[in-house]
């Protein structure tokens, strides 16, 4: 069931009078218990459009509907019951504790004086254990990793109790077990608590895996929403991504570069040898040929090459480069 | 946590009565202190040191409480607000706006009717008046400016503007106005009267009401605006708020007693260093007792010697050190 959608969206910035529209005609929908990523090069609208949805900025035109409620008939208190955000923005507080921060989250349904019953209490602390942090509970918020302020800000979100949450680069400057553990996260929460979480990210590999749904947003295709795996086959993200440098690899769904290809060989031999040998290849501008003049055969120890038995990969590449 | 809370306030609230007692007990004639229980208690209330404790002690040492509390809270609200631990209604010009306003109070005295002029309202008015309005600027810009350092430096000029205009303004006037004025800058805690309390005392009420009544939302502006909108707080109303309540309150005190420095900087750090926490409903009452303890140590050092200090140096003696050792702990 589609819980935000949007409807002949426009975005953008306005600034005296002049209007600088990023994505024009959009029309969206964000169902609940699915985990979508929005996906896009640089510039291309991911930050505006999450601001946007989150009411933080006005669309330019159109609308943008929670539960068939106009958004930008909401106050900012009825907003605050149905979106909940995580954002870029650093968050600092001298002396707040894990526990201070997720309480936050009960703002908009505490009292005045923002004391906590008892199930306000143990609700904050169930959510605590959902991002897995009841042992930091009673931290403080400079003694976290990068990663455990993440959780942290996501608990907080999620003790918002909204049907939405909206997150702005969760995953940036994580490492990766913290990045994967995220997304593992949040596709989790999704599917368990019937939330609608969206999330921008550039983990084009991590969002294929975790995401149910793709928003593929571009300056020069608008955004594309599908399932990742038909996003693949229509080849999507190669629009979306369109440069020189680089295409979409569909066969293992990452980036690959294209380099000037300056030889040809002829590669053949063992399987799991052949895919870190092409890549070898490829960086040093071999093209791949069958039948080329120059036969590389790769065998279970080794590479023969012109029948001269080679043990390293360098030493390949010094004997290609002498060719 | 909340008991180690607790103890701290009952502690806090016995070092602050203890503190107002000396501070009536001591100065240049001792009252001892049966003496000031039977002057409270109507029984043998003669003389001299009963008009002392009354007209004068009392209401200076009533006004040290109302100082330290209303700049510290003030000062909460500024580093909130701001989100910068250095950020204080003196720094952002709030002072100097008040300054100035009284300066026009004073110097143009001989404009305005003498009614007008004494009455207190006058003076306390065009504190508020003038704080507000440096403060309005300063929030203004702030729409702008989102790096905090800018936007101190920002309200740095604007209370060296409106410094700059008094000093034009004093050039103006005659030697009894700017004696006076320069008199009021010194910070003195025993100019304000019962009369002037009836004034004072409910503009502090209504600013300190002011700040509890934002204490939740205050907890939120933490997280950075963009968060606190996400919990549904309005920040312009908030700011709107925040505004007004530190131009009651810096700027009443400072229209009473003179500007006092660094109260407002130091008492929020200290607060937070004592009690371990971010909760505004425990910093605010925190800021309260602790400021006024302060302003009672620094009333009572400043009648040690024969002759009154003014109270804005022995402040600045207290505070400055401060400023020091939050710079160092922070590195």
């Amino acid at each position: 069931m589609s819980i935000l959608t949007t409807q002949n969206l426009s975005i953008g910035y306005s600034k005296k009078g002049k209007t600088d529209i990023i994505q024009s005609d959009l029309q969206l929908s964000l169902r609940a218990g699915e985990l979508v990523c929005l996906i896009g090069p640089n510039g291309s609208g991911k930050s505006t459009l999450l601001r946007t949805l989150a009411g933080l900025q006005k669309p330019l035109a159109g609308k943008t509907k929670i539960d068939g409620d106009e958004t930008a008939k909401l106050s900012q208190h009825e907003k605050a019951l149905l979106i909940a955000l995580v954002l870029t923005e650093r968050v600092d507080i001298e002396n707040a504790t894990v526990y201070n921060i997720v309480s936050l989250g009960r703002h908009p349904h505490s009292s005045w004086w923002g004391n906590m019953s008892e199930e306000e209490d143990a609700f904050i602390h169930e959510v605590i254990a959902m991002v897995h942090l009841e042992h930091k509970a009673h931290s403080f918020l400079s003694e976290l990793s990068d990663g455990e302020r993440q959780r942290a800000m996501i608990a907080k979100a999620l003790a918002q109790d909204t049907p939405i949450i909206l997150l702005d680069e969760p995953t940036a400057h994580l490492d990766l077990p913290n990045r994967v553990e995220i997304m593992l996260l949040l596709h989790k929460l999704a599917h368990k608590t019937q939330k609608a979480i969206l999330l921008s990210t550039h983990e084009l590999d991590l969002a294929l895996q975790a995401a149910d749904r793709i928003w593929l947003i571009s300056s020069e295709h608008g955004v594309e929403c599908g399932v990742p795996e038909d996003l693949v086959f229509n080849g999507s993200f190669n629009r979306a991504f369109e440069s020189r440098a680089y295409y979409f690899n569909a066969a293992n769904g990452n980036f690959s570069m294209n380099y000037p290809m300056t030889k040809s060989v002829w590669v053949s031999g063992d399987k799991t040898r052949m895919y870190w040998t092409l890549r070898a290849l490829a960086r040093a501008g071999c093209m791949v040929e069958q039948n080329a003049a120059v036969h590389i055969l790769v065998t279970e120890d080794g590479w023969q090459m012109n029948n001269e038995d080679i043990s390293t990969i360098e030493e390949l590449l010094n004997k290609l480069n002498d060719l | 946590m909340k008991s180690r809370s607790l103890i701290l306030f009952i502690a806090l609230s016995l070092l602050a009565i203890g503190l107002f007692l000396s501070d009536l007990a001591w100065g240049s004639i001792h009252i001892s202190l049966s003496e000031i229980i039977s002057v409270f208690f109507g029984k043998g209330a003669e003389g001299i040191n009963s008009e002392i404790l009354l007209n004068f002690r009392l209401p200076k040492a009533i006004t040290a409480v109302l100082a330290g509390a209303s700049l510290s809270v003030a000062g909460l609200m500024m580093q909130t607000l701001f989100r910068n631990p250095l950020a204080d209604p003196y720094i952002l010009g709030v002072s100097s706006g008040a300054s100035l306003g009284v300066a026009l109070v004073m110097m143009a005295a001989a404009f305005l009717p003498v009614a007008f002029v004494s009455s207190g309202w006058a003076l306390i008015a065009a504190a508020i008046i003038g704080a507000s309005i440096v403060l309005v600027l300063v929030v203004g810009v702030s729409f702008k400016v989102n790096n905090a350092v800018s936007l101190l430096i920002v309200g740095i000029m604007f209370g060296t503007i409106a410094s700059s205009f008094v000093s034009v303004l004093q050039n103006f006037s005659n030697p009894d106005a700017i004696k006076l004025f320069v008199m009021w800058t010194f910070g003195s805690l025993s100019a304000v009267t019962w009369n002037y309390m009836t004034v004072l005392l409910p503009v502090v009420l209504v600013g300190l009401g002011l700040a509890f009544y934002l204490q939740k939302k205050l907890d939120g502006l933490l997280l950075g605006e963009n968060y606190a909108r996400g919990l549904g707080i309005s920040i312009t109303k908030i700011r709107f708020l925040i505004v007004l309540a530190t131009g009651l309150l810096a700027g009443g005190i400072t229209a009473f007693t003179g500007p006092i420095a660094f109260v407002g900087v130091a008492i929020p750090h200290i607060a937070r260093g004592v009690f371990r926490t971010s909760l505004h409903r425990i910093l605010l009452p925190a800021c309260v007792l602790l400021g006024a303890s302060l302003l009672l140590v620094c009333d009572i050092i400043s009648q040690i010697p024969t002759y009154t200090l003014p109270i804005n140096t022995i402040s600045a003696l207290f505070g400055a050190p401060i400023i020091i050792w939050i710079i160092l702990k922070r590195r």
